[in-house]
């Protein structure tokens, strides 16, 4: 039995975190480095936090997977990152951008949480700035910035392509000078395989050490989860190789509330699939649909060459739909709509890929001004497509990219267990059913820099500090159960490779829980994940043993939790009787395709409670609106 | 994309541990051109897997060409034949059918083998431990346009700064120097206002853990740049040796 | 004195110390090439030139001094880089592709450098030695020099080291820049031409006294 309890403060929404960060408990300075915290994941969340809270003095363990920090999936971001500054003297602000997120997540994210995000999006640029992050300039010395999907207004920041590199080089240099200063230890190459409890609280983790394969154990005072999206249940995504949703998964297998598994985002600019031995998708940034047009040939199975397509015989759908926003679109409506014209048959040679398509860009600023802007990208696009994209247009199609669903926390970003937080992707919290373009990284940011350094106190400043014994009871039983699972997995000596089981899993779900839904698809997804599951534990082979690197063996891990998720995903899917933001259910549409939205039912945040193997319990957090009214997203 | 198949010889490393021999292990191999190397290497492993036996171990990540993990040396060349190019992102159209590939781990003592290809660079982030940031606390940044940056030197931090720390540069030194990669964090920062007051600390803190860590001394063979997969310019190498003479002729600390 | 040490101890600072030290030695090139070249001028021309740095020798033995202690931290410190340098890479790789990424007078600084000091110990022996202490009166150096290269071996020997130190000066110059520091976009692919250019000066110019000696000693017209 779990209790949700969002602890969304009273008072004016402009007021809330104000008033709130005066109201929660503060630990002197000589207490606070009596505390022990652990942070696992070191992306944009995990590193930003660790820095933070290591300044703050308290001393903090942060585990990697990786051989170093600096490799976390964050690095891959390519396009930039909020912020309500209105350099740009373009109307922005706020609550504009507030707005603009509430709405794109299509209301079903919490007011209190979108508003502190958007609140604090200036100071992450400050920050990043003072940090020596070497964002893009103006000629006259001022930060530049660029307009991103789904916004009206100028309000990204970025540093070239890689926006996401630099401002994770960015946390880690912070959190590098608190190693330096003794306040942060880093575990690199420790995987995260289960949280420790003692009397309900998190009070440290197991890990497994990838080079030894020891099981390790560690306590702390309080457990910090950032660990990223669950995007690679579908194989494959945009996502990093080893990105995955284990730490998540256990952790609310030990108690915490999963929410809305089914908002996944699918990204609309991608490279196509070019063959069944493609290993993961890569995405272009989509501020190339800033000077991109999208469109299809008119007639299906035109296998003609683009050049030899007359305009009258293309259809930009996007523009023809949406004529306001265009190309600009958010992503699910972009991703949908690609998918619903490549259905048609009208994909290029009747495949699932579209053209983006830069003639006019070519013509209006010329071909060196597009390679000006999008210059990375379009190197990128031709050398892994071998094909030259000055020349010929591109071919993208939508890819599994962004999870806005998560572990449920409150508004201290704790989730239900006492001690347990959980930061960025990881967590539900910010992006309703669907995120922006450029508000990942800024949520990242936002929980590491600002908002756990806060919270994290007021959670212990009612605990005491003192040291955990890992020799109690707790981290032996869990570290046994760890062990026994892992030699589970290696005694089962089956047929069937761990990747070839992934494979089918991705299948299963992007087919019926991706970018459209229905509750006949997601009936027959259940059982279908459920034999597969069987069939993983029945007739996996994992090669080699436990006793010192063995990839196949972490990867046999994690797609045995996915098995699971998965099901969670279909489960939630179909209870959510109504379309919204990423989630797109085929009954619930309005006469012109349009998601319909049911704010009568399901107005909530679907909080699952793990019971058994294929059983979970649904708890409800109902969503108040007091400061937006709920509008049908509309981008036509 | 796809034209037609080719078939190759590959010949991997196999180590089982730091302390094992090494031997290269051969494998024929029809490949589709539109894989990257590292698919190829998946499908070698899926192979090995269903028939029972050990797996190459590699490090890769985002398969993008910027988390820095992966890193083979293709043919005595990190990262293989391509200019500017990450393993991850080298596809198979770059080799012609019946060609020969000797696929190596990088090789350094600053880079102890750890098992197959996959080696130990904990050496540079020891190195950005050392001085690779800014010293201040969170919550004291002024507004981020106070700091007025000129394009131009923001362009060079950043050429500076895309550094993806995958260690090609010690890999393709003959003297494996890892003054490129310390080169680059120390240049971001030299070019940078923010970078200022700790200038002179910074670069005598990050050469002294670089020496510290078993990496040799440039000899200015640029084979570093010539193999960057960010294309990072031996120009930071320079300005590293210049703000490194400077703090010394400047500072009394860091004895 | 302790900072110094660490100084000089320090990967970068032995970079500077061979940038330093190889400017000198390029700049004692230039001179000793200019007092070459005076072996065309004829034989009376040379010997009183030689007699005239002779009037001088307490100067002249001072700078030898110098020059020397240069020239041996010059090796020194070269060969300890390369030794430092062995042990941090001991290992090569299966398929050496040097070629596609360095220039080979990048990568052979230490063997042309050891045949140079080979040389030079060599050089030292024959003629300085010969100058110094076994003119026995006379003061026709220019004779002992066409003597010397009148053997062919000696002539092919001089010759070929030449072409090394061509090679060797050749990276020596535009390293030097980049170790200390004064690299630049615009600005280094000059120095490294104006490299190119010093080298081929000094090497050409050595070279030809051997070439010119040895033809002369066949009979051809001096």
């Amino acid at each position: 039995m779990i209790k949700l309890d969002s602890k969304i403060p009273g008072g004016k929404l402009s007021e809330k975190w104000m008033n709130h960060k005066f109201n929660m408990k503060v630990i002197n300075p000589a207490n606070k480095r009596k505390f022990d915290i652990i942070i696992v994941g070191s992306g944009l969340a995990g590193a930003s936090a660790a820095a933070t809270l290591g300044e703050l003095g308290y001393k903090v363990k942060i585990f990697t997977f990786h051989d170093s920090t600096r490799r976390a999936h964050s690095i891959a971001a390519q396009g930039g990152i909020n912020a309500a500054k209105n350099y740009q003297n373009d109307a922005d602000s706020v609550y504009r951008l507030f707005y603009d997120t509430i709405k794109g997540g299509d209301f079903r994210g919490r007011e209190a949480n979108t508003w502190r995000l958007a609140e604090v999006s200036n100071n992450i640029i400050d920050q990043c700035v003072a940090q020596g992050v070497p964002f893009a300039r103006e000629y006259g010395g001022t930060l530049a910035n660029r307009s991103f999907g789904g916004a009206q207004v100028s309000r990204t920041f970025y540093a070239r392509g890689e926006t996401g590199q630099q401002l994770l080089l960015g946390a880690y240099s912070s959190m590098n000078r608190q190693v330096n200063l003794g306040n942060v230890e880093i575990f690199p190459r420790r995987e995260f395989l289960d949280v420790v409890k003692v009397d309900g609280h998190a009070r440290g983790i197991i890990a497994r050490n990838l080079v030894t394969g020891e099981l390790e154990k560690y306590a702390s005072q309080a457990v910090v989860l950032a660990t990223g999206g669950y995007m690679n249940v579908y194989f494959l995504s945009t996502n990093a190789m080893n990105s995955n949703a284990t730490a998540a998964w256990r952790v609310h297998k030990k108690g915490a509330a999963f929410a809305n598994p089914c908002y996944t985002q699918i990204h609309p600019t991608c490279l196509p699939v070019h063959g069944e031995d493609q290993s993961k998708l890569v995405l272009m940034s989509e501020s190339l649909r800033n000077d991109g047009r999208i469109w299809v040939p008119k007639k299906a199975g035109d296998t003609r060459n683009p050049s030899e397509i007359p305009e009258e015989e293309r259809d930009y759908y996007l523009e023809r739909k949406y004529p306001a926003f265009g190309n600009l679109v958010p992503r699910d409506v972009a991703s949908r709509n690609a998918k619903y014209v490549c259905d048609e048959g009208k994909g290029i040679g009747g495949g699932k890929a579209v053209y983006l398509d830069f003639s006019d860009a070519f013509n209006r600023i010329g071909k060196e001004g597009v390679k000006d802007k999008y210059g990375n990208l379009f190197d990128m696009y031709a050398n892994i497509t071998g094909v030259n994209p000055y020349e010929v247009p591109m071919q993208i199609y939508p890819a599994p990219h962004y999870a806005m669903g998560g572990l449920w926390v409150d508004y201290e970003l704790m989730s239900t267990i006492p001690g347990m937080f959980v930061l960025g992707e990881a967590n539900f919290s910010d992006h309703g059913a669907n995120r922006l373009g450029a508000s990942a990284l800024m949520q990242g940011l936002s929980d590491g820099y600002f908002i756990i350094p806060y919270t994290m106190g007021n959670y212990l400043g009612t605990e005491k500090p003192e040291k955990v014994d890992v020799e109690r009871s707790e981290f032996k039983e869990a570290q046994q159960n760890v062990e026994e699972n892992i030699n589970k997995i290696l005694s089962i000596n089956g047929k069937q490779t761990v990747d070839s089981i992934h494979k089918r899993l991705g299948h299963l779900l992007i087919d019926k829980v991706g970018m459209s839904r229905d509750e006949k698809g997601l009936k027959e997804v259940i059982n279908q994940i459920r034999d597969l599951r069987e069939e993983f534990w029945t007739d996996v082979k994992v090669v080699g043993d436990a006793k010192d690197i063995n990839q196949t063996l972490e990867r046999a891990g994690r797609v045995a939790d996915f098995l699971e998720l998965g099901e969670l995903m279909a489960k939630d899917a179909l209870n959510r009787n109504e379309s919204c933001g990423a989630h797109f259910r085929e009954e619930y549409q309005t006469e012109d395709g349009e998601a319909l939205r049911n704010d009568e039912e399901y107005k909530y945040v679907a909080a699952w409670e793990y019971k058994k193997d294929g059983e979970w319990e649904l708890y409800k957090e109902d969503l108040e609106f007091e400061n937006v009214k709920l509008a049908t997203r509309s981008y036509k | 994309m796809s034209e037609k198949n080719i078939n190759l010889t590959l010949n991997i490393w196999r180590q089982e541990s730091p302390e094992a021999k090494g031997y290269f292990e051969k494998f024929e191999k029809e490949i589709s051109p539109d894989a990257s190397i590292l698919e190829v290497l998946d499908e070698i492993n899926n192979r090995l897997e269903f028939e029972g036996k050990e797996p190459i171990a590699f490090e890769s990540d985002c398969r993008e060409g910027i988390c820095g993990a992966c890193g083979l040396v293709i043919n005595g060349q990190p990262h293989g034949p391509l200019p500017k190019t990450a393993t991850c992102q080298l596809h198979m159209r770059n080799f012609k059918d019946g060609d020969t590939l000797y696929i190596e781990p990088f090789r350094a003592t600053a880079f102890k083998i750890l098992k197959d290809l996959i080696v130990d660079r904990s050496g540079f982030d020891k190195i950005q431990v050392a001085g690779g940031f800014v010293s201040f606390n969170t919550g004291s940044a002024p507004d981020g346009n106070v700091i007025l940056i000129s394009k131009e030197m923001a362009d060079q931090a950043l050429d500076a700064a895309e550094c993806i720390g995958c260690g090609a540069c010690v890999a393709a030194c003959k003297n494996s120097s890892a003054m490129l990669f310390v080169g680059a964090k120390v240049s971001q920062f030299a070019l940078l206002p923010q970078g200022q007051p700790e200038r002179y600390e910074r670069v005598q803190a990050m050469v002294k853990v670089m020496d510290e860590n078993l990496f040799g001394s440039c000899t200015n063979t640029y084979a570093c740049e010539a193999e960057c997969p960010k294309g990072i310019s031996v120009l930071n190498i320079a300005r590293m040796n210049r703000d490194y003479f400077m703090a010394k002729l400047k500072t009394g600390t860091n004895e | 004195m302790n900072r110094l040490n660490q100084f000089f101890n320090s990967s970068i600072g032995k970079k500077l110390v061979m940038a330093i030290t190889g400017i000198f030695l390029i700049l004692f090139l230039v001179f000793h090439l200019i007092n070459n070249l005076m072996l065309f001028g004829g034989p009376e021309f040379f010997n009183e030139n030689v007699a005239r740095l002779d009037s001088i020798k307490p100067l002249i033995r001072v700078m030898e001094i110098i020059l020397a202690l240069i020239f041996i931290y010059h090796t020194y410190t070269g060969l300890k880089l390369w030794w430092e340098n062995k042990k941090a890479n001991p290992e090569k790789y299966a398929v050496n592709a040097n070629k596609e990424n360095s220039t080979i007078y990048s990568r052979t600084m230490t063997i042309t450098g050891s045949l140079i000091f080979i040389f030079l110990v060599i050089h030292l022996y024959t003629i300085w030695v010969k100058y110094n202490f076994g003119m026995e009166g006379s003061e026709d150096y220019f004779e002992v020099i066409k003597i010397h290269f009148a053997n062919p071996i000696w002539a092919a020997f001089y010759f070929i080291i030449m072409i090394f130190i061509g090679f060797h000066i050749n990276h020596a110059f535009q390293s030097s820049f980049q170790s200390l520091g004064w690299s630049h976009k615009k600005y280094t692919p000059i120095v490294k031409k104006i490299g190119t250019v010093i080298a081929i000066i000094l090497a050409v110019g050595f070279a030809s006294i051997p070439v010119y000696f040895f033809y002369i000693s066949f009979g051809g017209q001096g």
